[in-house]
């Protein structure tokens, strides 16, 4: 009933955004006209459907739990693609649905919106269409969905919030904080805060993942209508039109292609027993610690811009495609990005202490006390993505992947600014190679610029499995170093 | 006292002579002595241009041996010494790296000078003999990282480790290559330990559960034989010196207090110090020996020093009174001694009895002996007097709505007098008197209706008594009639409930036993007045127990006909004491039996209802303060407008719920949906509108419809159709239990009029009862 009046409408704007995209396309490459159908069939665009399809019908574990904790009731693609890893998925899949129908200080459909609002900071298409259907399944008025303007003020005031959390989450403050809660009409109750707080992250992370594992759309006849179907894939046709843009364009900076991918693994390896071994002897000094982390910081700075510059040359062309889409509907200040932490070196922004503000000390119990029981189920979630090993490396069984999966999630937390006293970040230097670099820093920071390309360009010899593993470690880092910082705000507006 | 740090402290420790104090944090490491009025600066151990993170604290100790000797752990791994004995400015003794996560927790041997335990968050605990440049011995905890490491203060050998994991382990300093022992002490990470420092055995931990327990070890399995409860995470736990039972606690986050518990008393904290503004981060008692001085370093950047006598405590805050209700109606109810002991001189409770009353045996040695002691009593319900049948059949046959109010009157009435309830059902018969006018009384009731409504004269009889009723409302008397126990006064009240008038019994006793008459005269007017008729206690009075409702009573009516002759006469009778109100208590009867007449207030037909609302009102805050509430929402309901307005909003709300709340307990659902939609107060019938949704499942997969209650998103389908005409059925569905076939409730009645087979021609032979 309440679903009509939204589908016009979304298939009014779906269609400008087809027309404007397909001429946009026809005047700057007129090879390819239609990009209606996704390259890959299966979960994800990235990974053969073999790999995904393969693991899944094994697992009837991963039935029961999408049973279990499935809001849609169905096996869509994350899941799918998440079911490689199934001791993750199973953390996963029992937050993502405590945050969503379990008891909790907001209404079910306002977490959907809010989620919605997240997923749309990144464009995340997959993420919207998904919650678009829960926020109407649970009541939402479909009202909303024309846009941000027509929320009430209280949601609407979320949105500074979002944009910061995305993109920028140091810059979160306790005025921010204040802002929200300061008694008032629209004001937000603190539990009510952190509970959209804890989905915001856990949208932006999740994007993070979609585009890095370039997950499908949901291909679903039965239950498409022909608008949906169109909408959808105008959606899918951003995704896949990266790919599209950067296929001529040659990456800079990757020495794949020059080295044997195969001695590039060798050396992998060589490098983390060396590192293991090296630790014994050699000692570097405090200040070259410090340098070291600075160096990465600032080296973050270049791994991508480079990148950027040449994955988007057609800079108005993207301008277009954000201000036509759906997706910026739900947010404002679309142009509102990532800001590399360390290019304000101006200001000099402190760098936020990890051992300060830790997750396990700090962030879980200011987290259970106001939202409860979320804490164990994140904290749960954080644990097993960090330890979650197979002592595999590509071919190589036996190994200590420790260093490297360290390596990964320390890297993103230095992108948003995080400084870990115990960390030599040379490490990072040494583990991760270049082009991996420039992977980690597009899904982390830009998700919606990551192509087929920059994920098959590292770690050519290792699985896919493995490759999710690495998105999944980036993205539950990610959604700490966002939660860290919201988190901190929230104290100190306590204190 | 206190003093202002320049940075936010991390930890603190006390130099063994208790004169100077070190405060370590991420950049700062300062030393300060402890003087009369005042901490003084005496050392900056943070020297050096450049900072370096070897600086950068997480711990810090002092050895209770050497003065000169600290510790302390940085947050980049390093365990470095320090030796104020060294002449230069540096004080830096000894680098030890070989932790390669930050280092939590660094320990000294309580008695051995050169022995120092680390514990980092790489899950190693690490021996370090300062003499040597590197560790002796290094310990594996096989699981998380460690928090905590303490040395045992007896065991010369042992040391306990604290872990992320929650486990707590033992290891002895020699072996190495596994622990001693290892238990899960609490759920999530333990943050500290501390041994007690005159029980060997007791080992407290804090966890981020916001537990502190405290541990027996000395048992072959670790025992716990305390746990106190607090708000938030417990970072630091610490032995309060010369107190056994006594130990310091702070939080980690949210809680910026230091609490002092008995563990004994693990609900209330002894002590609390309330100085910080931020959290504390570090805790230790002054002296080893001295109970009275607490030092805390804090986020804050302050440093404090707090003396215990000073504290807050909570307990005196406290509030000593508790009372609960068990399943089967005892009651149990802790109260001040000095309270009890009162009370205890007073008559109890009619129809309960006091089961038990004791009080704790304290011990006198206790501190806390005498803060607050209460004592506890229990009454227990007489077995049957608990029994709320009459309240669910009540419940449950009254009307409320949906007939005039006259006939809804006199079912209640009727109702209520089957149930034995008579007082009540005299008050319903009177508020069919008052808002009925008598004209539309039908006749054969006439004589009948007045008869109850004169012997039921409790709510008129308070307001136009109000000054002599005063005492006798809501006191539990007995009448005990055998006695001759004419106390008037206060049997006046209950009687107008118990006793009986018996206009027979009036006729043949009349000649000796004089009644007493109250005349209420509203007007002055005799004629208008309803005479009032005396009213013998009926002999055979039983046992009550439930004092105002549980009297089986006869009621034998008095003729008294709205006619003006009738009562000419009786206001000519000699009795008739005037036309004074206030006279109209009783005159006691010399006769052998304690004549108790009820009177009556009289009204006059051709008043307005509207004149008695404030009678009624107060006769429905009476029963509802009489914990009759029921009595008190039906009669809103049934008079609707009419009293509504004069009750105010918030008091008819209280009812409703109360009423809602006990019909909810005893499973009327019908009932209480009744009441809900019957009510006119906006908070209660949103009681209805919450939580309306009911969540059905398809048939077919199992999966629950999200969206539609007929349609299944997930097959497609619509879920039930009706076997009769086809059509999605989107309201009552009924079906067949043999064969799973149905439909709209009115298409299948009304073919299965028609025909025994089943409609969607299975045939099965549906039956439809």
């Amino acid at each position: 009933m309440n679903t009509a009046p939204f589908l016009v409408s979304f298939a009014k704007y779906s269609s400008i955004g087809i027309v404007l995209y397909i001429s946009e396309k026809e005047r700057k490459r007129d090879k390819r006209i239609r990009v209606s159908q996704p390259l890959t069939r299966g979960p994800s665009a990235f990974i053969p459907e073999k790999e995904v399809a393969q693991a899944n019908t094994v697992d009837e574990r991963t039935n029961f739990l999408v049973e279990e904790y499935s809001t849609s009731g169905r096996l869509d693609n994350i899941t799918q693609v998440m079911s490689l890893h199934t001791q993750y998925l199973e953390s996963f899949l029992r937050s993502q649905f405590y945050m969503l129908r379990m008891d909790g200080p907001l209404p079910l459909p306002h977490r959907h919106y809010i989620a919605i609002m997240a997923a749309a900071r990144h464009q995340c298409s997959y993420l919207i269409n998904m919650h678009v259907d829960e926020f109407l399944k649970t009541g939402g008025i479909a009202e909303w969905l024309n846009g941000l303007e027509y929320v009430p003020q209280r949601l609407k005031n979320l949105n500074e919030i979002n944009k910061l959390l995305a993109h920028r989450p140091w810059l979160i403050t306790k005025e921010h904080i204040q802002k929200l809660v300061k008694t008032g009409e629209n004001n937000w109750s603190l539990p009510e805060l952190v509970h959209a707080v804890v989905l915001l992250a856990h949208y932006h992370a999740l994007a993070s993942f979609v585009f890095g594992s370039g997950i499908n759309p949901e291909r679903d006849p039965e239950i498409s209508n022909g608008f949906r179907l169109i909408s959808v894939n105008n959606f899918c046709v951003c995704d896949l039109a990266n790919d599209n843009n950067i296929e001529n364009a040659s990456l800079t900076g990757g020495n794949f292609g020059i080295v044997d991918s195969l001695s590039e693994l060798e050396a992998l390896m060589e490098r983390m027993k060396r590192l293991q071994e090296e630790r014994e002897d050699e000692e570097a000094s405090q200040e070259e610690m410090t340098t070291r982390f600075e160096k990465e910081k600032k080296e973050s700075l270049f791994v991508v811009s480079g990148d950027t510059l040449h994955s988007f040359p057609h800079s108005d062309f993207e301008d277009d495609m954000i201000i036509t889409s759906d997706v910026s509907r739900y947010i404002e200040d679309p142009g509102f990005g990532y800001e590399d932490f360390a290019r304000r070196g101006e200001e000099h922004l402190p760098t936020f202490r990890a051992q300060d503000y830790t997750w396990e000390n700090h962030g879980f119990s200011l987290v259970n006390r106001l939202y409860s029981d979320i804490g164990h189920l994140l904290d749960e979630k954080f644990r097993m993505v960090y330890n979650l090993t197979y002592n595999t490396m590509a071919t190589h069984e036996d190994v200590d992947t420790t260093m490297l999966r360290r390596a990964l999630f320390n890297y993103v937390h230095c992108m948003f600014g995080i400084r870990y006293d115990d960390y030599d970040y040379g490490e990072v230097n040494q583990l991760l190679e270049r082009s991996l670099k420039v992977y980690i820093k597009t899904v982390t920071c830009y998700p919606e610029r990551t192509t087929k390309r920059m994920y098959d360009s590292y770690w050519r010899q290792f699985k896919h499995s493995e490759k999710v593993h690495v998105n999944l470690l980036l993205m539950e880092a990610r959604m700490q170093a966002e939660l860290l910082y919201a988190l901190r705000a929230i104290t100190r507006h306590l204190t | 006292m206190h003093c202002h740090l320049d940075a936010p402290a991390n930890a603190i420790s006390v130099c063994r002579d208790a004169a100077q104090v070190v405060v370590a944090g991420r950049s700062i490491f300062k030393i300060y002595a402890i003087e009369e009025e005042q901490f003084v600066e005496k050392l900056n151990l943070r020297v050096g241009r450049k900072p370096s993170l070897n600086l950068s604290c997480a711990d810090v100790v002092w050895h209770q041996m050497d003065e000169n000797l600290l510790a302390t752990a940085a947050t980049n791994g390093v365990v470095v010494t320090w030796n104020l004995g060294r002449p230069s400015r540096n004080k830096q003794d000894q680098l030890f790296t070989e932790h390669k996560r930050t280092v939590n927790k660094v320990c000294f041997h309580p008695t051995e000078a050169h022995v120092l335990l680390s514990g980092s968050q790489d899950g190693f605990m690490k021996c370090f003999d300062l003499r040597r440049k590197d560790s002796v011995s290094t310990f594996s905890g096989q699981s998380e990282s460690v928090r905590d490491v303490q040395f045992s203060i007896r065991d010369y050998f042992t040391f306990a480790s604290t872990f992320e994991n929650g486990n707590v382990q033992l290891w002895d300093i020699r072996r190495p290559d596994r622990c001693e022992r290892m238990f899960t002490a609490h759920n999530g990470p333990v943050f500290c330990c501390d041994w007690h420092p005159e029980d060997r055995g007791w080992l407290a931990t804090g966890g981020r559960d916001k537990m502190v327990k405290v541990w027996d070890m000395t048992t072959h399995r670790a025992k716990e034989v305390h746990c106190v409860q607090t708000i938030a995470s417990v970072a630091r736990v610490k032995w309060r010196p010369e107190c056994r039972h006594h130990l310091a606690t702070c939080s980690m986050m949210v809680d910026h207090n230091i609490y002092v518990w008995d563990v004994r008393r693990p609900f209330v904290p002894a002590a609390m110090f309330e100085e910080h503004r931020d959290v504390t981060t570090g805790i230790a008692w002054r002296h080893p020996h001295d109970p009275s001085f607490l030092l805390s370093g804090s986020k804050d950047s302050t440093l404090c020093q707090h003396l215990f006598r000073d504290a807050s405590q909570p307990v005196e805050r406290a509030n000593p009174e508790g009372l609960c209700y068990g399943l089967f109606g005892d009651l149990a109810f802790a109260a001040k001694e000095s309270l009890v002991a009162t009370e205890s001189g007073r008559k109890p409770y009619a129809g309960d009895r006091r089961h038990i009353f004791f009080k704790r045996k304290l011990d006198p040695a206790e501190p806390f002996a005498g803060l607050a002691s209460s004592a506890l009593s229990v009454f227990e319900m007489e077995p049957g007097s608990g029994s709320m049948s009459w309240f669910v059949d009540t419940a449950e046959r009254y009307a409320l709505a949906g007939r005039p109010l006259a006939e809804l009157c006199d079912h209640n009435a009727k109702v209520a007098r089957e149930l034995g309830r008579n007082q009540v059902a005299q008050t319903w018969t009177m508020l069919r008197i008052i808002y009925c006018s008598p004209g539309l009384v039908p006749t054969p009731n006439l004589n009948h209706s007045v008869g109850k409504g004169s012997s039921c004269g409790l709510p008129l009889m308070n307001s136009f008594n109000l000054k002599d009723m005063a005492p006798g409302l809501g006191s539990e008397t007995r009448l005990d009639r055998s006695k001759g126990d004419t106390r008037s006064d206060t049997v006046l009240l209950d009687s107008s409930a118990t006793l009986i008038t018996n206009e027979d019994n009036e006729e043949t006793e009349g000649s000796d036993v004089p009644a007493d008459y109250l005349l209420g005269d509203v007007e002055g007017e005799e004629d208008e007045l309803y005479l009032l008729d005396p009213e013998h206690a009926h002999p055979e009075e039983p046992e009550y127990v439930l004092p105002q409702e549980a009297f089986p009573l006869r009621h034998e009516i008095v003729d008294t006909p709205p006619g003006p002759e009738h009562l000419q006469d009786k206001a000519d009778s000699p009795h008739v004491s005037g036309s004074e109100a206030d006279a109209a208590s009783l005159a006691p009867v010399d006769s052998s039996f304690s004549l108790i007449s009820v009177s009556h207030a009289l009204y006059d037909s051709r008043l307005p209802p509207d004149f008695f609302t404030a009678l009624v009102c107060d006769m429905l805050r009476f029963y509802a303060e009489q914990g009759d509430v029921q009595m008190a929402v039906s009669v809103l309901i049934v008079l609707g407008e009419r009293v509504r307005k004069d009750i105010d909003e918030q008091t008819q709300e209280h009812w409703y719920t109360s009423y809602i709340d006990l019909l909810q307990r005893f499973c009327l659902w019908n009932v209480s949906n009744e009441v809900v939609k019957l009510s006119t107060s906006r908070a209660i019938s949103c009681l209805n509108q919450a939580s309306t949704t009911l969540h059905v499942n398809c048939s077919h997969c199992k999966r629950p419809m999200s969206s539609r209650g007929w349609v299944c998103d997930r097959c497609h389908r619509c879920a039930s159709m009706c076997a009769v005409c086809h059509h999605v059925v989107k309201g009552l569905f009924v079906w067949c239990q043999g064969c799973s076939h149905g439909g709209h409730l009115q298409h299948i009645m009304k073919w299965l009029e028609g025909s025994s087979h089943c409609p969607a021609g299975c045939g099965h032979l549906c039956e439809y009862s």
